[in-house]
């Protein structure tokens, strides 16, 4: 009887130290109060819930306490554990080259090839990722950690983890989770630095309506996209190839299906994956460092300079056109790629001043440009750093 | 059809083994130790003669039925045996082979030998006996000294090959391992040295991304022009003009968006106007024959939708 009574109090002892409430640490309470953050920002704020609920709970899921010693299969970074083989997606980097699959086959292009021109607003925002990486230096960052940081900036969280994914594993947890919270907060973020850059005078600027474009156009535009960009920067193939592929995919007519799975039921799928195993990753040992408050440090940062950048080179350009071709500086913000937040917020800033002045169509010129910038950007340091 | 099928088919297996052949090409010699006395010791626990070989390319590579050999007359002398899953061997990546003249000990073991105190070559063919991928003469050399490339799969002739004594950094024998060992990575190192501060990066990078989206907005800028010459020539060319004839100035413009609406809206109207409707409304009363209390759908909840106000 006492063999048996002692069998029992050693396997609830042993059952105690397998238990997450033996093994819990206050970093592993930290960062499940992080999860539920985001949770709450998610469904009560409605800020990005398709990405925030998913990293959210995927925080909670990465960061139940358990005995990682006790070989149990479980964590995200345990060979051969169902979480491991899901985020396999995201080490390996092959969830973002999907998700630009479904980004491309969504994007409706027409904005960009009826003013090309705005091309270059997309370019001059991804100077937000160029100047954190210069911050990112000065703090002690090597180069190619500096450079995964600095591709917070060009708000795409795809592009982030597939760069972070190769140049700074270790940090990707931190970027991927700093790159989508700033694109959640791309609403409270942008409006002031929009204000701030721009005169009233501006700001009711007027822009032609766009011309109609031919259907070909719109064919040749991923086809002509892909050779041109990938000819310059190889290295962006995976995210370029992807999003112009999905892109074609949508607009040569023949393929409607294959669109339509690209862009609905592949893309939600692969977000959930996705978001979930990102979240997943931010355990507390890897998250809960000093260079976690220097990389969210440095991305609110990153997205403040892309947002001016793109704002003040619409301001420049504007010196050298006619009167009647001037644009708008309130869609220079768009030249970040937050798809279509960030197009948003210029439209209802261009209408809280000109209530008659819609400026949406007009800022997804440079709204998807900047997909493309920031996949070139991207592919540029991968090329320098990998 | 059957034609097509066929051409596919030829196509299909022309292109696989074009890949096989490159994939095979990536197939490299790239260290030998000739006398071990001291080295690296088999499974058997055996110091014996080995041949390093590098899977030089980017991808994984299956060596099965590729032969090695010592003499070029005898091309087919140690065929690598098939059905071992070592055999495939991963990116960049290195295997051995122990020239021991002992084949029943496994893949890896050769059924010749290499001869100490005389140049040895050593060739690798590919599966049909004839294309030699790759071969090196090794030079008389010391005991428990290797012959290996500078950088691993590289180079070729002697320049690119120096006997390694294990004496120093550089000429450490390094058997299943890399012989250029990569410890830093030089692009990184590079720019964290001569670009402190970031600017280079940031120029460089900068005038890529400007010059990739610049060429992409004047190559849609011409395109765009193309188009609207080409739609008011056929414009003109329905409304029976010559556009020789009419100056740039007098040619018609494109139509602009209100026509084109207007247009598609009265092309609607009239693909739509119809005195017989396609459908009928009514009101028909179904019967339920079931409970609804033992219903599946009844007991399942919808899933909650919330109207959100942007």
């Amino acid at each position: 009887m006492t063999d048996f009574g002692s069998f029992l109090g050693e396997n609830i002892a042993q059952f105690w130290h397998l238990t997450g409430f033996y093994n819990a640490t206050w970093q592993h309470l930290v960062m499940l109060s992080v999860g539920l953050f985001f949770i709450w920002l998610a469904i009560k704020k409605d800020f990005e819930p398709m990405l925030l609920v998913p990293i959210g709970f995927g925080i909670l899921i990465g960061n139940i306490p358990f005995n990682t010693e006790a070989g149990l299969e479980i964590g995200i970074y345990e060979e051969g554990s169902v979480l491991n083989i899901l985020y396999n997606g995201v080490s390996a980097g092959w969830y973002p080259p999907l998700i630009f699959l479904g980004i491309g086959a969504m994007t409706d292009f027409t904005a960009l090839i009826a003013n090309p021109k705005l091309m270059l607003v997309g370019a001059a925002a991804q100077f937000g990722i160029f100047g954190a990486y210069m911050v990112a230096l000065l703090l002690g960052f090597m180069p190619d950690q500096a450079g995964a940081i600095a591709i917070i900036g060009g708000a795409d969280g795809p592009t982030a983890i597939f760069l972070s994914s190769k140049l700074a594993p270790n940090l990707m947890g931190a970027i991927a989770v700093s790159a989508y919270s700033y694109m959640a907060l791309v609403p409270v973020i942008q409006p002031p630095i929009m204000r701030l850059l721009t005169t009233k005078n501006e700001r009711v600027i007027r822009m032609k309506p766009a011309r109609a474009v031919a259907q070909s156009e719109k064919i040749m535009f991923p086809i002509v996209g892909l050779l041109l960009t990938c000819f310059v920067v190889p290295s962006g193939l995976p995210l370029l190839g992807m999003l112009f592929f999905g892109n074609l995919l949508r607009e040569c007519g023949v393929t409607n299906r294959l669109a339509k799975t690209a862009s609905n039921s592949l893309t939600d799928i692969v977000t959930i994956l996705l978001g979930m195993t990102v979240g997943a990753s931010t355990q507390a040992s890897t998250f809960l460092t000093k260079e976690t408050i220097f990389i969210f440090a440095l991305g609110f940062m990153a997205f403040i300079i892309a947002s001016a950048s793109g704002v003040l080179f619409v301001k420049l350009f504007n010196l050298f056109l006619p009167q009647h071709k001037k644009i708008n500086p309130l869609i220079g913000n768009a030249g970040v790629s937050a798809v279509p937040m960030s197009s948003r917020i210029s439209n209802n800033l261009g209408l809280e001043y000109d209530p008659s002045n819609y400026l949406l169509m007009h800022a997804m010129g440079p709204n998807v440009a900047g997909v493309i910038g920031s996949a070139v950007a991207a592919g540029v340091l991968l090329g320098f750093l990998a | 059809m059957f034609r097509r099928l066929l051409f596919a088919v030829i196509a299909l297996a022309a292109c696989s083994g074009m890949m096989s052949g490159q994939a095979r090409k990536g197939l490299r010699i790239n260290e030998v130790m000739v006398e071990n006395l001291s080295n690296a010791v088999d499974d058997y626990g055996q110091h014996g003669a080995w041949i390093e070989l590098f899977n030089s390319n980017f991808a994984p590579l299956e060596i099965s039925s590729v032969f090695i050999t010592t003499d070029p007359s005898k091309p087919r002398m140690y065929p690598v045996p098939l059905g071992d899953v070592n055999t495939r061997m991963p990116k960049r990546q290195h295997v051995i082979f122990w020239a021991d003249n002992q084949p029943t000990r496994g893949t890896f073991h050769t059924n010749f030998a290499l001869v100490p105190g005389q140049a040895n070559w050593i060739g690798i063919y590919d599966a049909d006996g004839r294309t030699l991928i790759d071969s090196v003469t090794v030079p008389p050399i010391p005991a428990d000294a290797s012959y290996a490339r500078v950088i691993d799969g590289e180079g070729s002739g002697v320049e690119a090959w120096q006997v390694r004594d294990g004496s120093s950094e550089t000429l450490y024998i390094t058997p299943s391992s890399n012989n250029k060992i990569k410890d830093t990575n030089s692009k990184v190192d590079k720019f964290h040295e001569i670009d402190e501060n970031g600017f280079g990066m940031t120029i460089t990078a900068m005038g890529i991304v400007f010059s990739a989206l610049l060429v992409l907005s004047i190559c849609f800028w011409i395109i765009s022009r193309v188009n609207a010459a080409r739609s008011s020539r056929k414009k003109m060319e329905a409304q029976g003009i010559n556009p020789t004839e009419v100056a740039r100035a007098d040619r018609p413009d494109g139509d602009s968006g209100e026509e084109i609406a207007a247009i598609a809206m009265a092309l609607y109207d009239h693909l739509n106007a119809h005195d017989r409707e396609s459908a009928v409304l009514t009101i028909n009363k179904v019967r339920r024959a079931y409970s609804p209390w033992s219903s599946h759908i009844y007991s399942m909840r919808q899933a909650p939708q919330r109207n959100v106000r942007r």
